[in-house]
């Protein structure tokens, strides 16, 4: 799939941001006043800065608000709804803390619980396409809830609860990538099914329907060459996973490691979509 | 609702013929031009004269070899368009609403003004079948050429596809596929017609004939040598020369 930036943006940002909101609503760390203020803000823009850089990838965003009436068969749709509900549950939580100075906890584990499922809405979007077997599966899900609980853990300051969490996220990615790389082919699309061709012999793609590009080839038919992705892969390994868990041994790092993590995480989530295999690349000839 | 029907009171679809399909896009120029005139937005080409550019389409034509374990190679030009699956990924994925499919006659529109233009429905679909308008930013795709098929004002001849009215071959052909006693069933029934990538489980409408097994030399017999021997005239100038 093509790397979109609007949406590696998206579901890097949004994903930290619903992570840290889950700590903080939960009362870790126990916040008052400013500091509070300064965490609650955070969470905020990065929730609400992803969720923008995801209208961006949208043809009409003037008409973003119809994406809120088909929860009942869409992910997206779900998606958009518990956004709105985590953010609001935690606005009222937030708001009661700085400005009452009361903790309302239920309330507080009722914004997790949305934070949280608004990451695995996110995950579902991708993870519900028969047709990108990559995406296909449990893990992908289980990746996004990882990697949100980890950077929420990193970025809310939770020492331990990171470096476990980080190292949990890192087998999870490494797991799926070892398997992923496999359930293209383990699906059973093949170019012999998609022509119905196959029993007549050996098929392969003779001539293109065009000379040019399409919406197809540029969206979904994106080659990374392996050479190229085994690099990447590791780097991304080392600063999302390494460094932080390392740097998190240490006094005051907590910023670098932030810092770390997050650009390993983008990179993670540029592999993601990178990497991914749409079954129409098959048409073209290109897997 | 996004929800798919749970039954539809016809399958109106193509059966798309790869023995005979020639590779000629007739149909690929008739759709485009259809489609740009009539039902919902035009369908647009970007940068048309420039470097690069780059067009939406409703019905595109690949050509595939397919090399068989001994013989020739055989060449397979294979029109794709939308297949109005049965249970199409493409509908309940959509957040707006925008993309159904009839309960009426089974079609898979589009509804253009509440398409948010998210592509969600085109990574949904295994074949392709769909493309963002590189102008207008809604999703297109093969409209089954709804506004020609129920349209009075045209003649009665001309109320099919626009595809498969053009078609020189004869390769596409229209109908309902839930109806057993239909041509393009019995076409089905009579060819083998089959499902393109049945494992994805989208219960496409649409059926594709496979090609035929035949002797394709059909003229190679009528260019046998009928006598290797010369006679009566012809074999006394043939001795009388080989004499000499
Ligand atoms: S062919 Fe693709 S676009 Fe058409 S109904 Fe099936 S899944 Fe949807
Ligand atoms: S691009 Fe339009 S039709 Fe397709 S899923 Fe998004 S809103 Fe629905
Ligand atoms: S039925 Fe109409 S819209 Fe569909 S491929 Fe044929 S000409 Fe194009």
């Amino acid at each position: 799939m093509h790397p979109a930036r609007s949406l590696i943006l998206f579901t890097t940002l949004s994903g930290l941001g619903f992570g840290l909101l889950a700590f903080l609503c939960l009362g870790l760390p126990p916040l008052t006043s400013w500091a509070a203020v300064f965490f609650f803000g955070l969470a905020f823009v990065m929730a609400g800065a992803g969720l923008i850089a995801s209208t961006f990838h949208l043809g009409h965003p003037e008409r973003a608000l119809k994406a809120f009436t088909q929860w009942r068969s869409s992910w997206l749709s779900r998606e958009a709804w518990l956004a709105t509900a985590a953010l609001a549950a935690a606005g009222l939580y937030a708001a009661a803390l700085i400005f009452a100075d009361t903790r309302v906890a239920p309330l507080g584990w009722l914004a997790a619980v949305l934070s949280l499922a608004t990451v695995y809405a996110t995950s579902m979007i991708y993870a519900q396409l028969k047709t990108v077997p990559r995406w296909h599966h449990w893990s992908t899900s289980a990746l996004f809830l990882a990697l949100a609980l980890a950077g929420g853990a990193l970025l809310s300051g939770q020492a331990w609860p990171a470096i476990v969490l980080i190292l949990g996220a890192g087998v999870l990615q490494f797991y799926a990538w070892k398997t992923g790389d496999r359930r293209l082919a383990d699906s059973g699309t093949t170019l012999a099914t998609a022509t119905g061709l196959g029993a007549r012999g050996e098929v392969r793609a003779f001539e293109p329907p065009h000379t040019g590009p399409n919406y197809l080839t540029r969206e979904m038919v994106f080659v990374v060459a392996r050479k190229h992705a085994l690099k990447l892969r590791s780097i991304a390994l080392v600063l999302a996973f390494l460094v932080p868990s390392l740097l998190l041994l240490l006094p005051y790092t907590l910023s670098l490691a932030a810092a770390a993590h997050l650009a390993g995480v983008l990179m993670l989530r540029w592999l993601f979509f990178a990497e991914a295999e749409h079954v129409v690349g098959l048409y073209y000839g290109k897997r | 609702m996004t929800d798919l029907p749970t039954h539809t009171d016809r399958s109106l679809g193509l059966v798309i013929d790869l023995d005979t399909c020639v590779g000629c896009h007739a149909c690929v120029v008739a759709c485009k031009g259809w489609n740009t005139e009539n039902y919902g937005a035009p369908l647009a080409d970007a940068d048309a004269y420039g470097a690069q550019p780059i067009g939406s389409f409703l019905n595109r034509i690949h050509s595939y070899e397919v090399q068989p374990a001994e013989g020739p190679a055989q060449l397979v030009h294979f029109p794709k368009s939308c297949l109005h699956c049965d249970d199409a990924p493409c509908v309940t994925v959509c957040p707006t609403g925008a993309s159904y499919k009839r309960v009426e006659d089974g079609i898979v529109l589009v509804n253009e003004t509440d398409c948010i233009g998210c592509g969600l429905c085109a990574w949904a679909c295994p074949y392709g079948a769909r493309e963002l308008d590189p102008v207008e930013k809604v999703m297109k795709k093969c409209t089954l050429c709804v506004d020609r098929i129920y349209n009075e004002t045209l003649p009665e001849e001309d109320r099919e596809p626009a595809c498969v009215r053009t078609c020189p071959a004869g390769a596409r052909h229209f109908g309902d596929l839930s109806d057993p006693q239909s041509t393009v069933s019995q076409l089905v029934e009579a060819r083998g017609g089959i499902d393109l990538m049945p494992e994805q489980g989208t219960k496409p409408v649409n059926k594709y004939l496979p090609p035929r097994d035949r002797d394709i030399d059909l003229l190679a017999p009528l260019l046998e040598p009928v006598a290797e021997e010369p006679r009566g005239l012809l074999a006394w100038v043939d001795t009388a020369l080989g004499k000499l």
